[in-house]
């Protein structure tokens, strides 16, 4: 079997336990989780809210260790690993704050706060957007990785503070759930689960991300060829 | 019951445009490298 098939076939196995993970997340959020007593169903949001804020976060530690990893080996790939990263993390950061909204309305009355958790993640998704629109204006492919690479390490500062915000300061948002135990033990699998779905997915979004990136640097090289 | 739907919903929207859009950009550059291929193939044989 050639690398690219044997590829195909852990794609395909990882698409299908991406499949299953998020009908068994769905399964777990809206018919195993109970109804929460004050906020009744809407609650629900919160199963696919905070595993897509945790992914976001993830994706941009990865952003952020494959961009250390750029300067120091000067390696193409780990700029592909970073760029694919970064793009992931928009995607599910885009996600928390929409659906964030949707759940404020009627638990606060507003859609949006400036509280230190809103603003900060806000400020983390309009940096990483900043970082994708970088790199569509700088044309040459190692100037664009270093200085993408730079912008990556910067960016990743208000990723801890986004975090720890709930702690830090007087916050509106929920505090974290786990830890103070707001959390109850009843909801705690479908929380898991939720959080294992997310990761597959995660993992199989990267890789093709990944695989797509090292195409076009493919092609790059191609053309260096040829013209 | 209308904000969770709203919810879920532009979640798996987002998803599924995610997906998509990295399922065609596949697709465009695996056609763009077998051109590249092709005519780097083509030059090869002229020489």
């Amino acid at each position: 079997m050639t690398d690219q098939k044997r590829q195909a076939a852990f794609d395909s196995i990882l698409g299908v336990l991406v499949l299953v993970a998020m009908v068994a997340a769905l399964y777990m959020a809206f018919l195993q989780a109970p109804r929460e007593k004050t906020m009744g169903d809407l609650q629900r949001i919160f199963y696919f809210h905070v595993p897509s804020a945790v992914m976001g976060i993830l994706a941009f530690a990865v952003n952020f260790g494959a961009s250390v990893m750029f300067l120091i080996k000067k390696d193409r790939r780990w700029d592909n690993l970073a760029l694919s990263a970064g793009e992931i993390g928009v995607v599910f950061m885009s996600i928390v704050l929409i659906t964030g909204p949707i759940w404020a309305k009627p638990v606060w009355f507003v859609w949006w706060t400036w509280s230190p958790r809103l603003t900060s993640s806000l400020i983390l998704w309009m940096l990483y957007v900043a970082y994708l629109l970088i790199r569509t204006y700088v044309p040459d492919p190692g100037r664009r990785a270093m200085v993408s690479a730079v912008f990556g390490i910067i960016a990743f500062v208000d990723a801890p503070i986004v975090w720890f915000s709930i702690r830090w300061w007087r916050d509106i948002h929920p505090s974290p759930m786990l830890e103070t135990g707001g959390l109850s033990p009843a909801m705690r699998p479908a929380f898991y689960v939720c959080v294992a779905a997310f990761l597959t997915l995660f993992l199989y979004v990267v890789r093709r991300r990944y695989f797509l990136e090292s195409a076009r640097h493919e092609v790059e090289l191609l053309e260096r060829k040829i013209f | 019951m209308g904000f969770l739907f709203s919810a879920y919903s532009a979640i798996w929207i987002i998803l599924a445009l995610y997906l998509y859009s990295i399922h065609s950009r596949e697709k465009k550059l695996r056609s763009e490298v077998e051109r590249l291929k092709q005519l780097l193939e083509s030059k090869k044989d002229k020489l």
